[in-house]
């Protein structure tokens, strides 16, 4: 067992610089700017899209660019991404100065919409294909009132849980569909012992909050009624629904590893990629490290419901989007790339190129990774929704988002009951936000 | 006597002076003062800043929100610092009277002790929690090897003993430090006082405590207020290892995290520059509070023997 440790201990080191490398690369490339263009001038046009997402570099440069341009070839595109953390500033020191690019990516909810109110981003009503994007694929980037779309919404996360195949034949057990399925699968896994149910920890807390509360949730308070009732005062978080949430939350604990309270997220990573684990649950986001790391067959099943048959209702959060920079100078060919980003071609294209990002199209896209075909598969089978603390419920103190990270660790950890901590969410909520009457 | 003549003031000493003084001026003193100044505005519903007087203060320590959040980092702060200002100060000294002893591997110790010290925090962080780590750390094998695993917890992540935790391994960080400096007082006290000391037949206790403390005390003072000061500012090994948020449950909240937290936002949470402010001022008081009350009582009190 010790030799065992010194040896994960290793491999741990090994897997961190591995998984560093490949990430600064494209960290390191230069980010170019836009190329003096040699074509004579007149007709053909440079537009610069400005992005956080330098990791996507070599995916528009190689592969959405070069589509877009043999439709548009008097438009030339150049992809100029910044680094994630310095991005929000950037552009906004690039927007007050009248220096940043035609085409803006957009953080999803308060940061887009800071940026259209302030006049930086233009209104978007008039692009036709915006009909091809849902009332949730476009609630990330729409005025409060629900009238003002001002990014094309791109790509969504949707939240599941990913388990271990060859685990589940061992142990005998199938894909839970409702949740006393779940439990029994836990529990025949920690009756077998060669693996540990579930891979998780809580002390990052965003794990509990994100890949927990906000992952089964949606079933309990039925997605979109329930958090539009939130916003509207309708409901709160001391009702059953969110309470009945966090009860199986702290059913989990059981089935964690020992000293889960100190396993942070990277740690439940290697613990489920290293074949010790059965179950993760998590979000479509991981497929890619997932693939690439795993030894054994990856199978994933979505949030399990109450009762079999019940309507299911997943968590498919909108993630990023494309806004155009009020003030370019060419904003017939922005528009004209925003209309093509709503088109089939770019859904397939994007949502192929990187797996677990999905399209918020209602194209019907189909995929050649068959796990993120999977998690795809799971929007006609369910209602979509977002995680309800992001829209409106986050802009006062205490932070919405950031009690739900510490209460729902806490609810896990079992220093807070379930009741006391939607008490306390609520309470905090409460003392700053007055529905719209 | 009045002196009719005055002497010319010497210009030069301006011309000299004036470099450290701009210069300090612009990167110290002006944002110190501007950062104060923040904390006494806040900011309107429509973008615009307005004096607010106290009433940031008054928030701070009243508002519901507010109020056990400073007084929880405070608290934390303070724990957080005792325990280096005892366990560490106290073990630095005998230390440094270890390796200032005569021993064959005392420069390699002394060496040793410090290397901690100019490690980056981020490899601290990283080490201590892949060492406490429950799934892969060593901490439980070695517990085990001497029959000892029961006693092993998830230290880091125990609301009861994440600070402690997190300030010991802080202690370890830093021990250097004050081990170097009072390591180089001590061999800085002459053999001859020693050797008188040998010759009225004190004890080496005595004469450590009756000859040699006492004349560290100027250090053990200064030992004091670095050690003081720093806690007070901390912030990057709880941010490393415990994020912004300083879990589990703000157990591990110090003054530096909440004011990173309010200041710069966290997630969702857009940051609050005059908050943040506020807090940054309230840290500032406290420091210099203790710097004051180091130069003013203990500075004065302690003598300094002529050797």
């Amino acid at each position: 067992m010790r030799k065992y440790k010194v040896f994960a201990l290793m491999l741990v080191l090994v897997l961190a610089f591995a998984a560093c490398t490949p990430a600064n690369t494209p960290a390191n490339a230069p980010a170019e700017d836009a190329p003096m263009d040699d074509a004579p001038a007149g007709e053909e046009v440079t537009i610069t899209i400005e992005s956080w997402r330098n990791d996507d570099l070599t995916i528009w440069q190689d592969t959405i660019i070069p589509a877009f341009e043999a439709h548009y070839p008097n438009i030339n595109v150049v992809f100029a991404p910044g680094t994630p953390a310095e991005y929000n500033g950037v552009l906004n020191t690039k927007l007050e100065g009248g220096s940043a690019g035609d085409l803006i990516t957009c953080r999803p909810f308060d940061a887009s919409l800071a940026l259209y109110e302030k006049g930086y981003l233009a209104n978007l009503n008039d692009i036709e294909g915006l009909s091809n994007f849902s009332d949730v694929a476009k609630s990330a980037w729409i005025t409060d009132d629900g009238q003002e779309v001002f990014c094309v919404p791109m790509a969504s996360v949707i939240h599941g849980f990913f388990y271990n195949k060859d685990a589940f034949n061992e142990v005998g057990v199938e894909e839970p569909q409702t949740v006393q399925e779940f439990f029994d699968v836990l529990e025949a896994i920690k009756a077998d012992g060669t693996y540990i149910p579930l891979a998780m920890g809580t002390a990052d807390t965003w794990e509990a909050a994100t890949m927990g509360f906000q992952n089964i949730g949606p079933n309990y308070w039925k997605g979109e009624e329930g958090r539009t009732a939130l916003i509207a005062g309708d409901q709160k978080y001391t009702d059953d629904a969110y309470v009945e949430t966090w009860k199986q939350l702290a059913a989990w604990r059981d089935f964690m590893p020992d000293g889960f309270e100190a396993v942070k997220y990277p740690d439940a990573q290697q613990l489920f990629t290293l074949g010790k684990a059965a179950i993760y649950p998590t979000g479509s986001w991981e497929i890619f490290t997932f693939e690439k790391d795993a030894s054994f067959e990856l199978g994933v099943f979505k949030p399990p419901v109450e009762n079999a048959g019940d309507t299911c209702y997943i968590s498919d959060h909108t993630d990023i989007a494309m806004g155009m920079n009020a003030a370019t100078q060419h904003p017939e060919a922005v528009k004209t790339f925003l209309e093509w980003m709503t088109t089939e071609e770019f859904a397939s294209l994007y949502s192929n190129a990187l797996p677990g990002f999905f399209t918020l199209s209602d194209h019907n896209v189909s995929l050649t990774d068959p796990l993120a075909q999977e998690f795809m598969n799971w929007r006609n089978e369910c209602e979509s929704t977002i995680r309800n603390s992001y829209a409106i419920l986050s802009r006062g103190e205490p932070n919405l988002e950031n009690e739900l990270w510490r209460l729902s660790a806490a609810v896990i950890n079992g220093s807070v009951t379930p009741e006391e901590a939607a008490a306390e969410i609520q309470a905090g909520l409460d003392s700053w936000y007055e529905p719209a009457k | 006597m009045v002196t009719k003549q005055r002497k010319k003031f010497p210009f030069y000493i301006v011309v000299f002076l004036a470099p450290a003084v701009i210069i300090y001026t612009i990167i110290m003193i002006y944002p110190l003062l501007a950062s104060l100044g923040l904390s006494f505005f806040s900011r309107t519903s429509d973008n615009q800043y307005v004096f607010a007087g106290f009433s940031n203060y008054v928030t701070l320590f009243t508002d519901s929100f507010y109020m056990p959040r400073i007084l929880g980092a405070l608290k934390n702060n303070v724990i957080f610092s005792l325990i280096h200002l005892v366990i560490q100060n106290a073990i630095a000294l005998l230390l440094a009277a270890l390796v200032a002893s005569k021993g064959r591997l005392r420069n390699f110790y002394r060496t040793v002790i410090f290397m901690p010290t100019v490690l980056s925090f981020v490899i601290i962080g990283f080490v201590w929690n892949l060492i406490l780590n429950p799934l892969w750390g060593v901490s439980e094998s070695i517990l085990q090897a001497v029959n000892l695993g029961y006693l092993f917890k998830p230290w880091l992540g125990l609301p009861d003993t994440a600070l402690i935790t997190v300030s010991l391994i802080s202690v370890w960080q830093f021990m250097g430090i004050p081990m170097i400096l009072l390591y180089a007082s001590l061999i800085g006290i002459p053999e001859e006082l020693m050797e008188a000391a040998n010759v009225d037949g004190a004890n080496g206790w005595q004469s450590f405590w009756k000859i040699k403390f006492p004349l560290l005390l100027p250090t053990v003072g200064v030992v004091m207020i670095l050690t003081f000061v720093g806690n007070f500012n901390a912030f990057d090994l709880i941010y490393t290892m415990k994020g912004a948020n300083a879990g589990p449950e703000f157990a591990t909240d110090i003054l530096g995290t909440l004011f990173y937290r309010t200041f710069f936002g966290q997630q969702l949470q857009l940051g609050n520059i005059n908050m943040g402010a506020t807090v940054a001022a309230v840290m500032f008081l406290i420091i210099l509070t203790g710097v004051l009350f180091y130069v003013f009582f203990w500075q004065r009190r302690v003598q300094n023997y002529e050797m």
